[in-house]
Parts: structure tokens; sequence; C-alpha cells
């Protein structure tokens, strides 16, 4: 025979779960939309002919009422609670009888198949490396999906503001007024103020970071015994692995209040949300970043070019210095990078200590926000679709996304590159 | 050579031509200082980590410590048949609705006598309201107690709170005050009397969130960590096991593989707020996912932690030496026999390890989650990854904003229990990692 007994069992299980498994799946994930499609066609002329925003709103009505929830009956939407009721109803015994039946119908089908001359291991194996590709498939899907949201959304955004006046307009915000007699809150899209303070808060990181991070690499990489190395190093990683909203409860309750009473002491006028507390904050927590990937980087120049240098009578700083550093360079570079864009996309430590006043200011005492702050702000709590409030949030994020994304593909670029220069 | 040197470098003092000979020796005082200086600045940096690494946990464990414990002031009630309208035979429903927040205040009033609606109210103001829940738990469990007088300790509010644990030996212009004098007056003669105390603070485990300090607790937030990160290991595993085989053991190496190959490894370096987005716009605005569940919390960390856990699946197959599959391709195994039977079990040690810290890093992450309504106020303790609810990093970033110093301290327990947690997966994934890793 061609394969074993649960090569065959195996077929068969995975011919009666697979396909009732994945219609269940997409019945579930088109459940939603399709049902919404229906109702609107139950809702009452005016409020169809009326724009997105009421026919959502009569929906979300409609199903607090089917819920039994205690709104007060409207009866021009009691026709499409009924038929939500019945919907309801149905889908349940079409979904869960249609998966049934497929289960059987595949059960059947593959049991009449099973014959010695059947290369059941062979089907086997071809479905198993199906499942294996559609799972490595959901990574490149994570990407389009975050690339299709983020454009799509970005795109209704710049219908209603000019891509120009966001990306070099001076003034942030976005309050859009709620009357057309309102004042003061026209909601005006520039964002440099918020691109500016990123860069502002970035930069005191990195200032921290790279020199602390670059020396405490080299150290470990090249003074430290091996016994220190080896509890310094996870320690220093440990940095890393503390989350963010911890950093952030730090920098706002512990930091900030003690820069504001350095700065005061020294005749200084400190905002109680300085960019100042958030950078110095982010940059500890960057050192591990620079400093384990620098380490790596390291190491792996050859021992061969340190021999050299010390066979010219070079001290160990000077070889350092002068050959191995320059050898590592292009790897420390992508290491830096790699934590810049780190710094770029970090939210919490800045939505907790910068603050949200988008000043255009480069005073690091002084308070200002980021893109990251923006996009949090502008979308917790309710908010509306199609506002442009809500729309600018999208448009921070594929900002946000794209320098990222470009910063991190240069880096890993030249890491690999690096890399395979020693190899 | 030393002893020699230095005889020829006097001479040489007066003349103006060096040898290379003298100009590497004259040179070697400051090489070697600068040698010094360099190795120091490499320990102040490291020393520097470790430095803000002990002060960010001293700092939160002394704002915290205090959290494990909570003020209550022992007394004797009267549990008034006549005023609670209860008897011995009453349902749990009519306890339910007894108003024992009024027992409490007559009791109060009676023994301390305070003068004036300004007073009572002050003097009401002390006790925590759920201490009427604290006298109804005690009816529900025991019926029989009503009219008899019973001993308990009643839950303070929490400026009391805060002023017994930290306050007490302060003048009272260094107080923030919060209490005043004939407030400060009542709580000074429960303290002569010995009858305020402090407790272990089991509420701060056992409740969800609410406004009053003294009541607010993690249980909903960490039964919300716990069903999040259940469904993000339920879909991130298997899934990312599967593409790190795929990718490993059966990919061609084309163009294709290396575009998602490079695709998966700027993904582990997107912003994770990126992924709040994405969860926004396909999960709940697309797929109609309902907002603030663990599941959907589950859905967008699995798209976060599917990088990281590829990766480390990745380096744990690369691990296994190729004379394992060799052997089995000598005793005719087939392809996925090699892999499924030899392979997988050999790495998973390595899977395992990697998946832990994906986890770790899932535990800790609150950005994305604020985008898709987890910040809601939830008091109650969800039940299964449908109910809307909260996540510890996103209840330490809502409390964090409270202007009450009781919920300052509650921050900070919440940021030990979560370190705690952290400290556990950390060490589970170090052990297993010590335990079962063979090396080749």
């Amino acid at each position: 025979m061609h394969s074993l007994p649960d090569h065959y069992g195996t077929l068969m299980a995975l011919w009666t779960g697979v396909p009732a498994l994945i219609l269940l799946l997409t019945w579930h994930l088109l459940e939603g939309p399709v049902i919404n499609h229906l109702l609107v066609a139950q809702l009452p002329a005016d409020i169809q002919s009326a724009d997105s925003a009421q026919i959502q709103l009569a929906i979300s009505k409609v199903y607090n009422l089917a819920a039994g929830s205690g709104l007060a009956p409207d009866a021009s939407l009691m026709p499409a609670v009924n038929h939500l009721a019945a919907l309801n109803d149905r889908t349940l015994i079409l979904n869960s009888g249609i998966a049934l039946s497929l289960c059987l119908v595949c059960c059947v089908i593959t049991y009449r198949r099973i014959k010695p001359q059947l290369r059941a291991r062979t089907e086997m194996e071809n479905i198993v490396n199906l499942l294996l590709l559609s799972s490595s498939g959901i990574a490149v899907l994570t990407t389009v999906g975050i690339l299709a949201s983020v454009v799509f959304e970005a795109w209704m955004f710049f219908q209603q503001v000019n891509p120009l006046e966001f990306l070099f307009g001076t003034t942030w915000s976005p309050q859009v007024a709620l009357r057309a007699d309102q004042a003061g809150s026209s909601g005006s899209f520039g964002a440099v103020p918020l691109f500016l303070g990123t860069l502002l808060i970035s930069s005191i990181a990195m200032t921290i970071a790279i020199p602390i991070g670059l020396m405490a690499a080299i150290y470990l990489s090249e003074y430290a015994s091996e016994n220190v190395r080896q509890y310094a190093k996870p320690a220093l990683e440990v940095l890393a692995g503390i989350p963010t909203v911890v950093y952030g409860f730090f920098a706002a309750l512990t930091v900030a209040p003690f820069i504001r009473v350095l700065g005061t002491d020294l005749g200084l006028e400190v905002s109680s949300e300085s960019a100042l507390a958030a950078g110095l904050v982010m940059g500890v927590m960057i050192i591990p970043f620079v400093s384990s990937l620098s380490d790596d980087v390291i190491n792996a120049v050859p021992q061969s070019l340190r021999d050299g240098s010390y066979g010219l009578g070079a001290t160990k700083n000077e070889t350092i210095r002068q050959v191995v550093i320059p050898a590592a360079l292009p790897g420390i570079v992508g290491a830096v990078m790699l934590a810049v864009s780190r710094a770029i996309g970090e939210t919490m430590i800045v939505a907790m200590a910068a603050g949200l006043a988008a000043n255009l200011t480069a005073n690091p005492l002084d308070s200002v926000t980021t893109v990251t702050v923006q996009i949090v702000t502008l979308l917790v709590g309710d908010q509306e679709f199609d506002s442009p409030k809500t729309l600018a949030a999208f448009a921070l994020g594929l900002v946000l996304f794209l320098s990222t994304l470009i910063l991190n593909f240069v880096a890993l670029k030249i890491v690999q590159k690096y890399r395979e220069q020693y190899d | 050579m030393i002893d020699s040197s230095s005889t020829t470098s006097k001479k040489t003092m007066t003349n103006p031509i060096l040898t290379t000979r003298q100009k590497v020796e004259k040179s070697l005082a400051r090489r070697r200082a600068a040698e010094t200086r360099f190795r120091l600045y490499g320990m102040a940096s490291v020393f520097f980590g470790m430095l803000c690494l002990v002060v960010l946990f001293t700092d939160i464990a002394s704002k915290g410590a205090s959290v494990f414990q909570q003020t209550s002031l022992a007394t004797e009630i009267l549990l008034d048949s006549d005023y609670l309208d209860l008897t011995k035979d009453s349902s749990a429903d009519e306890i339910r609705f007894a108003n024992f927040e009024g027992l409490i205040k007559r009791h109060f009033a009676k023994s301390l006598k305070p003068k004036g609606r300004k007073a009572k109210r002050e003097l009401f103001k002390l006790i925590s309201p759920g201490a009427a829940w604290q006298l109804q738990d005690l009816l529900l469990a025991n019926p029989t107690l009503i009219n008899t007088t019973i001993s308990i300790e009643l839950l303070m509010d929490d400026d009391v709170d805060q002023w017994f644990k930290h306050d007490q030996d302060l003048e009272i212009d260094e107080m923030n005050n919060r209490l005043s004098e004939q407030q400060l007056g009542w709580i000074n003669t429960w303290v002569e009397t010995g009858r305020l105390d402090t407790h272990f603070n089991t509420l701060f485990f056992t409740n969800g969130d609410s406004r009053e300090p003294e009541l607010a607790g993690i249980h909903g937030a960490i039964k919300g960590t716990l069903l999040t990160l259940m469904v993000t290991l339920l879909l991130s595993f298997p899934i990312g096991v599967s593409a790190a085989i795929y990718l490993e053991e059966f990919a061609p190496r084309n163009r294709m593989t290396e575009i998602v190959e490079i695709n998966i490894n700027n993904l582990a370096a997107v912003p994770s707020i990126i992924f709040g987005l994405l969860g926004m716009a396909i999960f709940i605005n697309i797929f109609g996912v309902a907002r603030s569940t663990p599941l959907l919390g589950g859905l967008v960390l699995t798209l976060m932690t599917l990088p990281t856990i590829i990766i480390s699946a990745r380096a744990a197959i690369k691990a296994v030496p190729p004379s394992i599959r060799e052997a089995a391709y000598g005793l005719g195994a087939s392809k996925n026999q090699v892999v499924f039977h030899h392979v997988l079990p050999l790495a998973m040690p390595g899977m395992l390890t990697g998946t832990i810290l994906g986890m770790a890093q899932a535990l800790g992450e609150t950005a994305p989650l604020l985008m898709i309504g987890m910040v809601a106020f939830v008091v109650d303790v969800p039940g299964f990854i449908n109910d809307p609810s909260t996540v510890l990093p996103v209840q330490i970033f809502l409390w964090s904003d409270s202007p009450e110093r009781a919920f300052l301290e509650r921050t900070s327990g919440a940021i030990l229990v979560l370190l705690s947690f952290l400290v556990l997966m950390n060490t589970t994934a170090v052990i297993l990692r010590r335990r079962l890793e063979r090396r080749w």
C-alpha cells in the first residue's frame, strides 16, 4: 500500500473539517455587512435617502431595539426590527445547517474514495502544505490590510483637506465646528507642529540612547569579563521589556515634576508636561535597542582586524575607535535607524508625559505633541467615521507608517548587507 | 625597557627632533589615560542603564507598596430589623434593597453627634460606600444575624486611608487639605482608641474598576488581560508556527518568498499604534467585531505578535542540525514526515520560548487597545471573550489620569502586578530554554 492507515484517517478528518470551518469563518465575517445591507432596504424611504451617518444611526437603533434595550420603540423602524429578528433566527439555522451538511457531504465523498490505490499520504501532505502556505499569507495580508485601511481613510481625508495644507500648514486644531455659526473651532489641519514635536522628542531620546547604548555595547563586547557580560546584558535588556505604559507613568509622575522643580530652582520656566521628560524616559527605554543590536554588530567584526591593529601597536581604545567602529559602522547606523523608528512610533510615553498642546517650538522645556499622541486622542472615545477629525488620524497614521517603513526597510537592508560582508 | 627609555627621554628634552620611539614613549601616558577614560565611559554607560532600572523599580515599588493595605474602622453596629425592614426570613432580593447606608449613617450620627448638616456630611464622607455592601454581604451570607449587634471592620474612604497610611505624623499645614479639622478630630479619636487599623487589601484583587478609589480593583482588568492573551495565544501560536515551517522548510527560494520574508521583518518593526488603526478600520468597520471585547483585542494583538513569533520559530527550526533531517530521509521518511516527526519536536522548546516572549510583549501593549475601545469604564468582570472589558496596561493608563492620590497608589500597585506577571513569563521562558533547549 502507498500510505499508512493514519494517513487515510487524517485525510478524512481534513476533508470533513476544513471546508466547513472555512465556510463558517467566511460566513461570520460577511454576516454583519450583509445583514446591514438587508436592513437598510427595510428602513423608511426618507432615512434611506439621507446621508450615511443617519442610516448608521438608524441601523444601530434597530440593533438596540432588537436586543430589547429600553429604547422607546419607533414605529417607522419596526419593520426593520422584525426583519432583523427573523434574519437572526434564519442565519443561525442556515449557517449551522449548511456547515453540517457540508461536513457530511465531504465526509461521504472522501469515504467512498478510500481504496488501497488512493495516494492518501500525498494528498494529505498537499492539503497540509496549503494550510501552512495560507498561514504565512496572513502576514502579507496584514500589511495589505494596514496599507488599504490607512490609505483609504487618508484618501477620504485628503478629499476634504488639501494635502499640501496638511503637510506644510503650521496650525493644528482638529476641532471641527458642529454648527455653522460656532466660533473658535474652524478645524485646521497643519501637521507641521506634530512633525516637529515628534522630531524634538525623538532627538532628545536619541541623544540619550545613542552614546549610552553604543558605549554600553562597546564595553560589554570588548572590555567586560564573561561573568559581567552574562548578567549585565540581560539586565540592560530588561529595560526594553518594561511596558511603555509603565515608562509613561514614570515620566509623567516622577521625571516631569523633578525636572519642573529643578528648572524652577534654576530660574527657568518649565511646562508641567515638558518634551524633555518624555524624551529622557524614551531615551532610557531605547538604550537596549541600540546596545544589543550594536553589540551583535561589533561581535561580528572579525578578530583578525583587531589583531592586525594590536600588531601595529595600537591600544585597545585606539583599535576600537579606529578599526572596530569604522568596520561596524554600517551595522551601527542600521541599529540607530531601527531605534529612531522605534522612537517615532512610541505612543504611551508621549501620550502620558508630553501633552496635547500643538506648539510650534524647539524648546525642550515646553509642552509639545506628537503624531502618535494625536492619533490616540483623535480616535479614543466615540467618533463618526466621515468627519475630517477622525480621518485626520488615519492621514497621520499613513505618514507614520510610511516613515517608519522606509527607516526599517533601509536599516534592515544595511544590516543585511553588512552581515554578508563579514560572513 | 622602561628604565632605559627614561634616561634617553631626559636627554631629548633639549633636542627638538625626536625619534619614532621617543615620540611613542612620550605619547604613552596620554594614550593610556585615554584608554582608562574610554573604559570608564563604557562602565558608566552600563551603570547608568542599571541605575535607571533600579530607580524605576524603587520609585514604583515605593509608591505602590501601600496599596496592599487598606484602612478600616472597627465598630459595633446593631443590624436594626425595624430600620432595615427585614426579618430572618427575608429573601435575598429584599436584603439587596435594604437601606444599609442609612443604617451606617444613623449609627455614626448617634455616636459622634455631628452638629448641623455640614458636619453630618463631613462625617458621612469618611466612610466608604463599600461599608454598606459589607453589611449587605454579611446578611446575605447569614440572614439570622438580623437584630443582633455585630462587630465589623468598616471600610473607610480613600482620604482617611491615605491620611492613616501616609500623613499621620505630618503637621496640619503640611497636608493637602483633603480633610477638615473636624474630620481630623474624629479620625484622631478613632486612632487613639485603636479602632482604625489597616488590613490586607483583598478588594484590590477581587473588585472591578470603580470611581471610588478604595473600591477600585484589578480583577476585571486581569480577567480581561487573560482572556485577551488566550485569544492571542490560540491564534498566533498555530499560525506563527505554520508560517515559520512553511517559510523555512517548504517555500521555494524565489522572489515571492523573499517579499514575504522582507514583509515579515518590516512588520515586526511597525509601530504598535498602526495595528490599532488596522483593527479599527478592518475589524470594527468592515467585519463588525464588537468594540472593547477581548476577542477584538486578541485579534489585533495576534497580528502584532505574529512577526515576532514567526521570526523566533524560524530561528528555532534553523537551529535543528541537517544531520537529523538526513537521517530521517535516509530511513525513507517523506518531507512532511521529516518536518512533523523530527524537526518540529526538536524545535518546539525554542518556538515556545519565542511565543512566551511574544505574549509578554502583547501583555504590556497599550496603544492599539486604546483605539479599539478598551478604554471604556468597565465595572463588571468580563465573563467571556465577547464581554466588554479592559486590560491591565489600559487600566494603568486610565488610573494614572485620575487626580485622587489614592489612584496614584493603585496605579503603582497595578504596575507592580503587571511587572510580576512579566517577570513570571520571562523567567518561564529562560527556564524553558535552559532545560529543554539542546546544544548541537
